[in-house]
């Protein structure tokens, strides 16, 4: 295996979006996971020395967000006084009544499996973009998932929108191999 | 005729729906006459669903350039 050495001024390009990602399904607010993101390319920066080279750079990073994201949990819960049980009430019940057994779940649902799937699913597509060559991976996250117009992403990336259309086009093909292995049958 | 490789892409176009009218018409056409391309425009759609349902988010491209400039001046 050839030994992998770092790259920290391509660290936000390459892969804020990737650690974002895995940070706002994990806290559930993009500020903190902004903030997280943020701290964990400081720690990269500052143990770098301490990288042996033997993961891949984003391996690595997801490792410190990882630690980041337990620690985050750590902070919130220290607080005594915080640790009461929250229950929220159900709103959309008929009865005004507080029995707990209104709040149960209810175990036919297939809401929450969905969630947890999405979830995984976003986190299948960044990984296959990741793969994918870095003009056409930006070419692509610009179009489909900001939503930017043709003539915006041609301006960021100085080119003309026929040729936009090829690289997405291309970008789209390799995403369907990829999902298609690591995902399910599209 | 548009070849396939052109029809490929007009469907990727529509896939934003930023195809035009004629694009529209061309590319039904040529589906109806190619079965490889019909598989192809399926699997299309296909990922532009699964592309919304994963609702995935990205940093504004502002924020990424301010941790840019912070993590160069921490360097």
């Amino acid at each position: 295996m050839t030994k992998q050495i770092l790259n920290p001024d391509t660290w936000v390009d390459s892969y804020s979006d990737y650690l974002f990602n895995y940070a706002v399904t994990r806290v559930n607010d993009s500020e903190i996971a902004k903030d997280l993101v943020q701290e964990t390319f400081f720690a990269g920066l500052k143990s770098a020395k301490n990288f042996k080279g033997e993961a891949a750079e984003r391996t690595w990073l997801i490792s410190i967000l990882k630690r980041k994201v337990i620690d985050h949990y750590r902070k919130i819960n220290s607080k005594k006084a915080k640790s009461v049980i929250r229950i929220t009430k159900n709103d959309n019940s008929d009865t005004d009544s507080n029995f707990l057994e209104e709040q149960v779940a209810d175990p036919t649902s297939l809401l929450e499996n969905s969630k947890m799937e999405n979830e995984e699913l976003g986190i299948a597509i960044q990984e296959c973009i990741a793969k994918l060559p870095k003009k056409h991976a930006l070419a692509f996250t610009l179009k489909t998932i900001n939503g930017l117009s043709t003539e915006e992403v041609c301006k960021e990336l100085e080119i003309n929108p026929s040729n936009l259309w090829v690289i997405i086009h291309r970008a789209r093909t390799a995403l369907m191999e990829c999902l298609n292995n690591n995902w399910f049958k599209i | 005729m548009k070849t396939c490789k052109d029809v490929e892409i007009l469907c990727t176009k529509a896939q934003y729906n930023e195809a035009t009218l004629l694009e529209k018409i061309q590319l039904k056409l040529h589906m109806l006459l190619c079965k490889t391309c019909k598989t192809f425009v399926k699997k299309n759609t296909k990922l532009t669903s699964l592309c919304s349902q994963a609702k995935i988010k990205t940093l504004p491209v502002e924020e990424k350039e301010k941790m840019k400039q912070t993590l160069r001046s921490k360097s």
